[in-house]
């Protein structure tokens, strides 16, 4: 099919660009919209090239019939949902935007997943492949357009979450699933440890679940798929129902609610196994993803949020506020693999150097 | 069966350690049991191939731990040596992945046989990796729970093996493959450290290296331990057995179901020639006079089935099917499935040797790839079969020869490779599922230009700095590409045409 959305192809100039920086040891900030630049270690853009990647944009295929879209990184991500939802289609792990003018390329650099992420996967399950540049200039392709493909090290969903420290994104192909014909969400009266004890409940079952929110006392469940199962479900689960939980969930992804957006206290994301306890930090609680996404706002120490993260097999990462670093740190000897890899990868250390990992 | 001895892949694998065989078994005596380090050539033979069993090589010495600290002790004598070691587990990989080395130690992960922990809060499964595949969905049944990916040799292969290879199976439209199933693992390194990769939560710090060691083959390090996601069993799965008169409307089918929005949980396709093996073999009830089936099972609740079953009848009657049965309780469907399952076995009864090819390609090609394997069929003057997992676009036509008469075991490879490289021009891949291992070694210089086959050994070297681990596996050296180009020439370009050559 043909798309409406402005296409352009720099693949050549950025890759000369990388060359150059390559030789030069000049480091390099890649850039989409900037919506995500507060995730990840902030980089000294005094210092820093900055590699623009908005203007290297466009679908360059989708067919519906294969369910594999392939866009250039700089491609907005709004365009990307608008051609699927034409067709019936959508991205399954409902990437938050954090902003109007967020990219594909910063979506997987990112890693980031929404609600449905329990369900349906994350954003790394649905990269089928990807086309980058190296930190030595050099254009590779791995992956490709087909659901499975053993061929080589999977070096497509590695880029997913690395935060561009591995090299330039390109393109991407993805894996895009039929919308579900029908959602409804329900809502039930529960503190934080009947929340937990609920989600688990419900995932042992087989129902069409596609997010779980709780937060200020209440639980919210998200039923999709076929209308027929979708309705028997929510008759057997109970709760009530919600009036425009589109609006709901899109406040939930894009931390449009108040939860997250009110108040100077730290916004920090626990990442953990979903049914661990729940600790005993100071400050507002909001329970995501069945329990394995923990949001909270609060002034305790960083090294009290991560304590609680990691005693529970996780780790915490700051949304808001002043503490450094963001992320959790590294056991030394995994610390040692990462540094290897980003060699491998970025020899002479330009892409994006410490934003995800420490330099080494 | 081939010489190796003469043969260019076990050149390649010809990789040897700094002292000799002697030496090599006293160093892992000293430190371990000695009933666990093997090296008679008697204790050896069991080893000597995986499911690839055309390829054959005695290991010098084969270690069968039953601790991880015992694994650690291996990699770290080992490395100590330079010895290359190849780690085993059930040996059914379709590849060669698992082939000994002549001069190198094989390490069987036979004894990691248990299934450490079942955690119902989490829907978690901690297992070790010599663990069969359907032993975790067998031990979870009791719970409504079950492991997902299931490849077809899923009674014997073990979970190491699946990880090794990102295994695939009959449900991965809908429930993906191993990389999607598993959150995390701990591994031992090659000079024998311990590292822990993933995490309990559903995503980690740092890079996804669960994603990069996934399918990595064991080129990467020694998978000790796992931990699998578990899934509620559906409350019903039906299966729609659909006939087509033309092989080109049963291949629309497949696309025209996917476009009408259903995910089927399994949708297989069988050509004519596994149609009537298999049913002469199985009594499936498989009507013989079909161009193809198409099996398209639906899961889910009651009322979802109902709806989707429904739904896939009308795509199917307006594509153009001769005949549509839907499975009307479990029973039917077991039987249903029975010719597809029994289609290896059913090939063995009517070819004395058959050879398992796997590639993908977009779905839209189907029509075309398989009509073009019928061509090569002709050019070849041997006869093929193809089973489908259709719904991901991944086909496993079985090549049937007979390894009795000279010559044909070698025109049944570069038939395989002729099919490898008709998936690549479709914009597919060389292999959806079985790995590269030995057997597609040299297809990999056809789908990955220099540059990206060099990323491949920069990043193996981050890993492996002493390339010990499953060497000449996976990934060729640039210099083999250049042997394979020499003979071998791809759109009129000879490959690597820089590199110097004897």
């Amino acid at each position: 099919m043909t798309s409406t959305v402005e296409s352009q192809d720099q693949t050549d100039a950025l890759a000369e660009r990388i060359k150059q920086a390559h030789v030069a040891g000049t480091p390099i900030a890649i850039a989409g919209s900037g919506s995500k630049r507060f995730l990840g270690e902030p980089v000294d853009t005094s210092t820093h090239d900055k590699l623009d990647m908005t203007a290297h944009r466009g679908i360059v295929s989708y067919e519906p019939g294969e369910l594999v879209l392939t866009a250039r990184a700089g491609t907005p991500l709004a365009d990307i949902e608008a051609a699927l939802a034409d067709e019936g289609q959508r991205l399954a792990f409902e990437p938050p935007h954090y902003g109007a003018g967020a990219t594909l390329g910063g979506t997987i650099a990112a890693g980031l997943s929404g609600p449905a992420r329990p369900y349906a996967g994350a954003a790394r399950d649905f990269v089928l492949g990807t086309r980058i540049i190296n930190g030595q200039g050099e254009i590779l392709r791995f992956g490709g357009e087909v659901m499975k493909n053993v061929a080589g090290y999977d070096l497509s969903r590695l880029m997913a979450g690395a935060h561009g420290t591995l090299g330039v994104l390109l393109e991407i192909s993805l894996k895009v699933l039929p919308t579900p014909r029908t959602q409804q969400t329900r809502v039930f009266e529960h503190n934080a440890e009947q929340a937990l004890a609920a989600f688990s409940s419900w995932a042992a079952r087989p129902w069409p679940i596609s997010a779980t929110y709780w937060e200020a006392g209440r639980t919210y469940l998200r039923l999709s798929g076929a209308t027929s199962s979708v309705d028997a479900a929510a008759s057997a689960l109970g709760g009530e129902s919600v009036a425009d939980d589109v609006d709901f969930w899109r406040g939930v992804r894009e931390h449009e609610r108040v939860f997250f957006t009110d108040g100077e206290n730290a916004l920090w994301r626990l990442s953990c196994a979903p049914a661990a306890p729940i600790s005993d930090l100071p400050g507002s609680l909001a329970l995501d993803w069945g329990g394995a996404q923990r949001w909270r706002v609060t002034d305790a120490p960083a090294e009290a949020v991560r304590d609680a993260a990691r005693l529970h097999g996780g780790h915490a990462t700051l949304y808001r506020g002043d503490a450094r670093p963001r992320g959790q740190a590294l056991a030394p000897a995994l610390l040692a693999a990462h540094h290897r890899l980003k060699h491998a990868m970025d020899p002479a250390g330009i892409l994006n150097p410490g934003r995800l990992i420490p330099e080494g | 069966m081939s010489d190796v001895t003469t043969d260019d892949r076990a050149r390649a694998l010809d990789a040897a350690g700094r002292i000799g065989k002697p030496e090599m078994v006293a160093a892992l005596q000293a430190e371990l049991p000695h009933e666990i380090v093997l090296h008679d050539d008697e204790s050896l033979r069991p080893f000597e191939c995986d499911g690839l069993s055309a390829y054959r090589t005695l290991p010098m010495i084969a270690v069968l731990p039953a601790t991880i600290e015992q694994v650690q002790t291996v990699m770290r004598i080992c490395y100590e040596y330079d010895t290359p070691v190849v780690a085993r587990g059930a040996g059914t990989g379709l590849s060669g992945g698992a082939l000994p080395l002549e001069r190198g130690v094989l390490l069987s992960l036979a004894k990691f046989n248990r299934i450490l922990d079942v955690d119902t809060d989490n829907l978690r499964a901690t297992v070790q990796p010599g663990v069969r595949n359907l032993a975790i969905s067998q031990e979870v049944d009791h719970l409504g729970l079950y492991y997902a990916p299931d490849p077809s040799s899923q009674i014997a292969c073990s979970i190491g093996g699946n990880v090794a290879e990102n295994s695939g199976g009959v449900h991965c439209l809908k429930y993906g493959l191993t990389t999607h199933n598993i959150v995390k693992l701990k591994i031992v390194t090659v000079d024998g450290e311990r590292l822990t990769i993933g995490s309990d939560a559903l995503d980690s710090p740092g890079y996804d290296l669960l994603a990069l060691m996934t399918g990595s083959e064991g080129l990467l390090g020694v998978i000790v331990e796992i931990v699998v996601k578990l899934l509620p069993k559906p409350e019903l799965a039906q299966v729609a057995m659909v006939a087509f008169d033309d092989v080109r409307a049963a291949g629309d089918a497949v696309a025209n179901i996917i476009k009408a929005g259903i995910v089927p949980a399994g949708l297989e396709m069988l050509d004519s020639p596994a149609i009537i093996a298999t049913e002469e073999f199985v009594h499936a009830g498989y009507p013989t006079e079909a161009a193809a089936i198409l099996l398209c099972e639906i899961d889910g609740t009651e009322a979802e089935v109902a709806e989707d079953i429904e739904r896939v009848r009308q795509v199917v009657n307006d594509s153009g099917a001769s005949d549509v049965r839907i499975s009307k309780n479990d029973g039917e469907r077991a039987l249903f499935w029975a010719g597809r399952k029994a289609a290896f076995p059913a090939m063995g009864r009517i070819s004395p040797d058959y050879y398992c090819m796997d590639g993908t390609i977009p779905r839209k090609a189907l029509a075309d790839v398989l009509i073009g394997i019928g061509e090569l069929s002709k050019k070849y003057g041997q006869r093929v079969a193809n089973v489908f997992h259709a719904g991901d676009g991944n086909l496993h036509p079985l090549i049937l020869y007979d390894a009795n008469n000279p010559g044909e075991l070698e025109r049944t490879e570069e038939f395989g490779g002729a099919i490898c490289e008709l998936c690549l021009k479709h914009g597919g891949t060389i292999t959806g599922e079985h790995g590269v291992g030995v057997e597609k070694i040299d297809q990999m210089c056809v789908q990955f230009p220099k540059a990206e086959l060099l990323q491949f050994h920069a990043v193996k070297a981050a890993f492996d700095d002493k390339t010990l681990l499953n060497p000449g596996k996976a990934v060729p050296t640039l210099h083999r590409c250049a042997e394979f180009g020499a003979m071998h020439v791809h759109h009129g370009e000879v490959p690597f045409p820089e590199l110097e050559r004897l």
